[in-house]
């Protein structure tokens, strides 16, 4: 009778480390299958671009394609950061100090992702209740800031990382 | 199903069915026992499988001119239109042929809800169906997208981006699909080789779903069960098909109609301007069959919220044979539920509408009402109305109001005091 026993739970044993080794196994072919649908080393090549700023005058905006999306350059006016430093925090659905969307020293170039946060639209300048861009598509209203202020979408227009490579490019990415 | 056993008359036929009984197969179809009271609402079974099938045909054809390239697919789509022989009429049958498939999927699931036939027996058969009228969304959708035209490029945009609402992994998961930092390249790539998948795994579904029917057999518009065969019955071949075919006949008018004489009626004037990452058209809006979906979408002010809720519009159809509590299956002996079944189709209509519309005013607040009823209509109104209708007398068969003629069979089963 043990002996019978003793057969069946090398049996079982056998079992779970065969399933085990399935397991595995068939992990690690799914996973290649899995991955190969993200972005490839072409994709994550495109990952930097540099802009020519010299040509911006105060109060104009210009739009350039980052690794297949619009990103805004805009170079404020003083009367433009007065107004988006003025507003009260609690007035914003995703709270965030105007200073923290710039670069310092260099607070009347605001450089964002022109993708609205809710579905991906581009939004519009100069356009929606808040002086700042307005998402046709669903209706989202972002201030001067790329703050959102009123619709769907949940945050603020994101900054990318980016630097200044000296006082008339940026490097984006 | 016939229990008679099918021999084949010639000794070929007979050698090669005992291998593979294919030809009691084909008897067993062509002699199936079928309610000899079906109405032509029961023709768009037979319509859909037309469609599916032109989809198929005319889309390998299209695939042998088109490139799915960012670059070129907008001109390979125009070179169909303009330089390949009848190229204009094939993809013009494709993509209003897309349109036909889904106004036949829609009557043919609200002739389902009303005359019950999601219930018992027939619930695995309902939700194959649902399986298969989600896979043609996802096979529409990305079909939109191969052109590369605006509306392409941008639908492609929002619809994936309602996967970055998902909390944690929204944005990993974005990316995944896209295959890219944005809808690009590799986006257009990967929706071609899924749509060229799709219509099959849809085509194996069919089969499971008039597998599961043919196990039970028809519901029929009395929705009683029935024996069979039995003086109820008809062969299928050749009383259904000829009807089918009749139906068919009609359908395809229709469907000429669109294709010869408004061939971009359906369609977005946007989609003829090529796909611009930097500019978003004003307006945009999904193809007329995702219309209510998308009102839904737009009624909540929340991305999460709005989400959840789309998507809980389609599944909660999955749930429908266990919310329904009423055990009478057609709406022509449910004098209360008949009048909610017009009052959805209308909802649904009227969400198709506003979702054509700008989400503002009062399109914005038609929209949430219109929400609202919908799901009020599966979660609440199905289960209480179920409980507490008082439905008229069902007949104890689909002779008998034929035979006694009239609508108070004397030997009618009372089903009305409490089931």
């Amino acid at each position: 009778m043990s002996k019978e026993e003793k057969k069946v739970k090398r049996r079982d044993f056998l079992f779970t480390a065969s399933y085990t080794v399935g397991a595995v196994g068939v992990g690690a072919v799914i996973w290649p299958m899995i991955d190969q649908m993200n972005p490839d080393k072409a994709q994550q090549a495109l990952a930097t671009t540099e802009v020519d700023i010299s040509n911006i005058d105060p109060g104009k905006s210009i739009t350039v394609l980052w690794r297949g999306k619009p990103v805004f350059l805009k170079r404020r006016t003083p009367e433009e950061i007065a107004e988006a430093r003025a507003v009260n925090m609690d007035d914003l659905p995703d709270p965030q100090k105007d200073e923290d969307r710039v670069k310092v020293g260099k607070d009347e170039w605001l450089v964002m992702l022109g993708v609205c946060t809710h579905l991906g639209c581009v939004p519009l300048k100069d356009k929606g209740d808040f002086n700042g861009w307005f998402c046709p598509c669903h209706g989202s209203h972002y201030d001067v800031s790329g703050r959102i202020r009123k619709g769907p979408a949940p945050t603020n227009m994101e900054i990318p990382k980016f630097e200044f490579v000296d006082s008339n490019t940026i490097k984006i990415g | 199903m016939s229990e008679h056993e099918y021999t084949p008359k010639s000794k070929a036929g007979k050698w090669f069915n005992d291998r593979l009984p294919l030809l009691t197969l084909g008897a067993h179809l062509t002699d199936y026992p079928t309610p000899k009271n079906l109405n032509y609402w029961w023709t768009f079974g037979g319509i859909l499988t037309f469609c599916l099938i032109t989809q198929i045909v005319t889309g390998i054809v299209l695939a042998m001119h088109y490139v799915a390239h960012a670059d070129l697919a907008f001109a390979s789509v125009e070179h169909i239109m303009r330089d390949v022989n009848y190229g204009w009429l094939i993809r013009y049958i494709h993509s209003n042929g897309a349109s036909m498939f889904f106004l036949a999927v829609y009557i043919h699931i609200f002739r389902s809800l009303f005359y019950g036939s999601y219930k018992s027996p027939r619930e695995v058969i309902w939700i194959i169906g649902l399986m298969i009228y989600l896979l043609m969304m996802a096979a529409a959708f990305m079909g939109y997208v191969l052109p590369w035209g605006q509306m392409s490029f941008w639908g492609a945009t929002v619809i994936t981006n309602l996967f970055s609402a998902i909390p944690l992994v929204g944005d990993s998961i974005t990316t995944w699909l896209w295959g890219a930092y944005s809808v690009d390249n590799p986006t257009l790539n990967r929706f071609f080789s899924l749509h060229y998948l799709i219509p099959f795994l849809i085509l194996g579904l069919v089969v499971l779903h008039i597998w599961a029917l043919h196990v039970p057999g028809n519901n029929n518009p009395v929705g009683i069960d029935i024996k069979k065969p039995s003086k109820d019955t008809v062969p299928f071949h050749p009383y259904i098909t000829i009807k089918d075919a009749f139906a068919l006949l009609v359908f395809m008018i229709i469907f000429a109609g669109f294709v010869f004489f408004t061939p971009n009626v359906l369609g977005h004037s946007d989609n003829y301007i090529p796909a611009n990452p930097l500019v978003t058209p004003a307006h945009i809006v999904p193809e007329w069959y995702l219309l209510p979906f998308y009102a839904i979408l737009r009624s909540v002010p929340d991305k999460l919220g709005g989400v959840i809720l789309m998507f809980s519009a389609i599944f909660i159809l999955f749930v429908l044979p266990w919310l329904d509590t009423s055990k009478v299956r057609s709406a022509v002996f449910r004098p209360i539920y008949r009048q909610f079944f017009w009052i959805l189709v209308i909802d649904v209509l009227m969400l198709g509408y506003v979702g054509a519309m700008p989400a503002e005013g009062i399109y914005l607040v038609l929209a949430r009402v219109g929400t609202i009823y919908y799901f009020l209509h599966f979660i609440i109104v199905m289960p209480v109305v179920g409980y507490l209708e008082k439905t008229d007398p069902i007949p104890m068969s689909i002779s008998e109001p034929v035979l006694t003629g009239g609508a108070e069979p004397s030997l009618a089963r009372k089903v009305n005091d409490k089931v």
